[in-house]
């Protein structure tokens, strides 16, 4: 590590500590939030900035919040079991959807046909079990106050430095698949599945790895999300409108840079937040519209994301390709995931 | 070297080979011709395990490699230079040249290999930082070819490397597969160019609507009048 990465470190390393004795609550929440959203944003992206857009996320996020919650309220079951029970189930859903998926080659707008359907079944079988998940109304955890063994803490400050860990751990994730042969296998996948299998790539094992990691990191980040509101709704933790706000916040911010999803996170809900209060009760609408003109915007200008635009202007660009001229005049652009970390 | 016996296959009730069965020897290199939707890219696709043969067995070097996944069959030592080139047209060819070695073996002697494709095809060695898509299609040719070579086969699948050149890039990819026969690879290579691809084979087969009508050596087949006729035009 060289001194001025050192240097940036410990100045993060200290700004996150002092964040918490610093901010007043209301803003510590809306932190939080941006942590774990981008936690689950950078997970969604693992697998979507290889092209497999997965519209299921939703699912794997209801299944990560209701599990553990409905193991502690009906059981007593720590979420220290119910939680890795809760990423077990993920895993095996994106499992047994995904396998057949991959195995019967449902790729691109078929594949994102296919996770949306399983986002709703999640969603509606949240709804229809109303007896014992409460339903459309949500469900409430049994608090208990202070506890260790219930992972409830009302004081926001535990929640924080799990929200940092989390987030902390999601890019180390990133940067491990980053690092081995993985990439480059799935990127080969991404560009021609075919051809990838023409030069020994494993492209089952490599889809359904990365598909597993990015479900059972949606699941932690869905339970880490349902322990700390401590009131799950399936409208906003299973279903399509969750995976959409996945889906976008992670394209706006940029899915083929480490840091991209937590931008788009950070400005999402920093703007959906703002707008609320700014507006408050008058013209009910205009803050919803107004995001949704934005992010239009950001996707049809920067379709690499935020961070993407960012890198394109601020870093050197690679040796520019001398377009040989004759033959077949192709137009071919590369993304910026190698080039630019 | 690599053998095929009795090899049927299908695209769910479609049938597009029967029974074929063909032998290539250590160093030779062998063409398949024939027509458009004669079965001979599906040939290809089956030998390299990207389809399943439902009927046969095929050998290489004696031991069984029906039914292996398309990743084994290149670690058993098949390299396959799909139709079209389908190189990764965003990487680099460099990049493309490293997603070759992408098998454990290839992956360890990574520099070695590279090395020796590039003393192969000093073109790309000029245009390594070049990206792939951007390339004439003849060089784009010679980087699939490369790619192949890169996981250090010992039999390499050539499917209509001619596809879509202009004719006289066609004459120096046709030069390329007389430089890797040098290497002492052995070959095999499917083609429509039947004029040119005799050229450059020992042997060649002729398949049609999914079967093998004729067999025989390069100079046979050239004056075969039923290949004359309709492959050649003369």
């Amino acid at each position: 590590m060289s001194g001025s990465r050192l240097v940036a470190a410990i100045v993060l390393l200290a700004v996150l500590s002092a964040i918490p004795a610093i901010l007043p609550p209301y803003f510590l929440h809306l932190v939080i939030q941006i942590l774990i959203w981008s936690f689950i944003y950078t997970a969604w992206a693992l697998m979507g900035r290889f092209g497999f857009v997965s519209f299921g996320h939703g699912a794997f996020l209801g299944v990560g919040a209701y599990v553990p919650a409905l193991l502690w309220n009906f059981y007593g079951l720590t979420p220290w079991l119910g939680i890795p029970l809760s990423i077990i189930a993920a895993v095996l859903l994106a499992a047994v959807v995904g396998y057949p998926c991959f195995r019967r080659r449902v790729v691109g707008h078929y594949f994102a046909l296919v996770t949306l359907a399983l986002s709703q079944v999640v969603l509606l079988s949240l709804v229809a079990a109303r007896d014992v998940t409460g339903g459309s109304l949500g469900f409430t955890q049994k608090a208990v106050g202070h506890s260790w063994y219930a992972l409830q803490f009302p004081e926001k400050g535990y929640f924080y430095a799990i929200a940092v860990l989390l987030w902390l751990a999601g890019l180390a994730i990133w940067r491990w698949i980053d690092r081995g042969i993985g990439r480059e296998a799935l990127e080969a996948i991404s560009e021609d599945e075919d051809a990838a299998a023409s030069i020994g790539i494993d492209v089952m094992r490599a889809k359904m790895r990365v598909t597993i990691i990015s479900a059972g990191l949606t699941a932690l980040g869905g339970a880490i999300y349902g322990q700390y509101v401590m009131y799950l709704n399936p409208e906003t933790v299973a279903g399509i409108a969750v995976s959409l706000q996945i889906v976008f916040a992670a394209i706006a911010g940029g899915v083929y840079s480490l840091l991209g999803p937590s931008v788009g996170a950070l400005l999402t809900l920093s703007l959906t937040e703002g707008l609320r209060v700014w507006f408050g009760t008058n013209f009910i609408g205009a803050a919803n519209t107004i995001y949704g003109i934005l992010l239009v915007l950001c996707i049809i200008f920067m379709p690499q994301g935020i961070v993407g635009a960012l890198q394109r202007v601020t870093l050197p660009r690679r040796a520019p390709a001398k377009a040989n001229a004759t033959e077949t005049p192709q137009s071919v652009t590369r993304r910026p995931s190698s080039a630019a970390q | 070297m690599l053998a095929l016996s009795s090899v049927s296959a299908a695209y769910g009730s479609f049938q597009a080979l029967f029974s074929v069965s063909l032998e290539i020897k250590r160093g030779e290199a062998v063409g398949v011709i024939g027509p458009n939707g004669a079965g001979k890219t599906t040939l290809m696709r089956v030998i390299s395990g990207l389809i399943a043969a439902h009927e046969g067995t095929m050998t290489l070097e004696g031991r069984a490699i029906t039914g292996l996944p398309a990743h084994q069959v290149v670690e058993q030592g098949i390299a396959h230079v799909p139709e079209n080139r389908r190189l990764f047209p965003a990487l680099s060819v460099e990049e493309n040249l490293r997603i070759g070695a992408f098998i454990p073996s290839a992956r360890a002697r990574f520099s070695e290999r590279l090395d020796w494709v590039y003393q192969l095809f000093p073109r790309l060695k000029e245009r390594r930082a070049q990206l792939a898509g951007t390339m004439s299609g003849g060089e784009q040719q010679m980087c699939a070819i490369a790619r192949a070579l890169m996981s250090k086969p010992k039999v390499l699948l050539m499917d209509e490397p001619s596809a879509g050149l202009a004719p006289l890039v066609v004459a120096q990819v046709f030069e390329l597969v007389r430089k890797i026969r040098a290497e002492g690879l052995t070959v095999l290579i499917v083609e429509q160019n039947v004029q040119q691809v005799l050229e450059v084979v020992d042997r060649a087969y002729l398949l049609e609507v999914g079967a093998i009508r004729l067999a025989g050596s390069a100079a046979e087949l050239k004056q075969n009048s039923v290949i004359r006729e309709a492959y050649m035009g003369l």
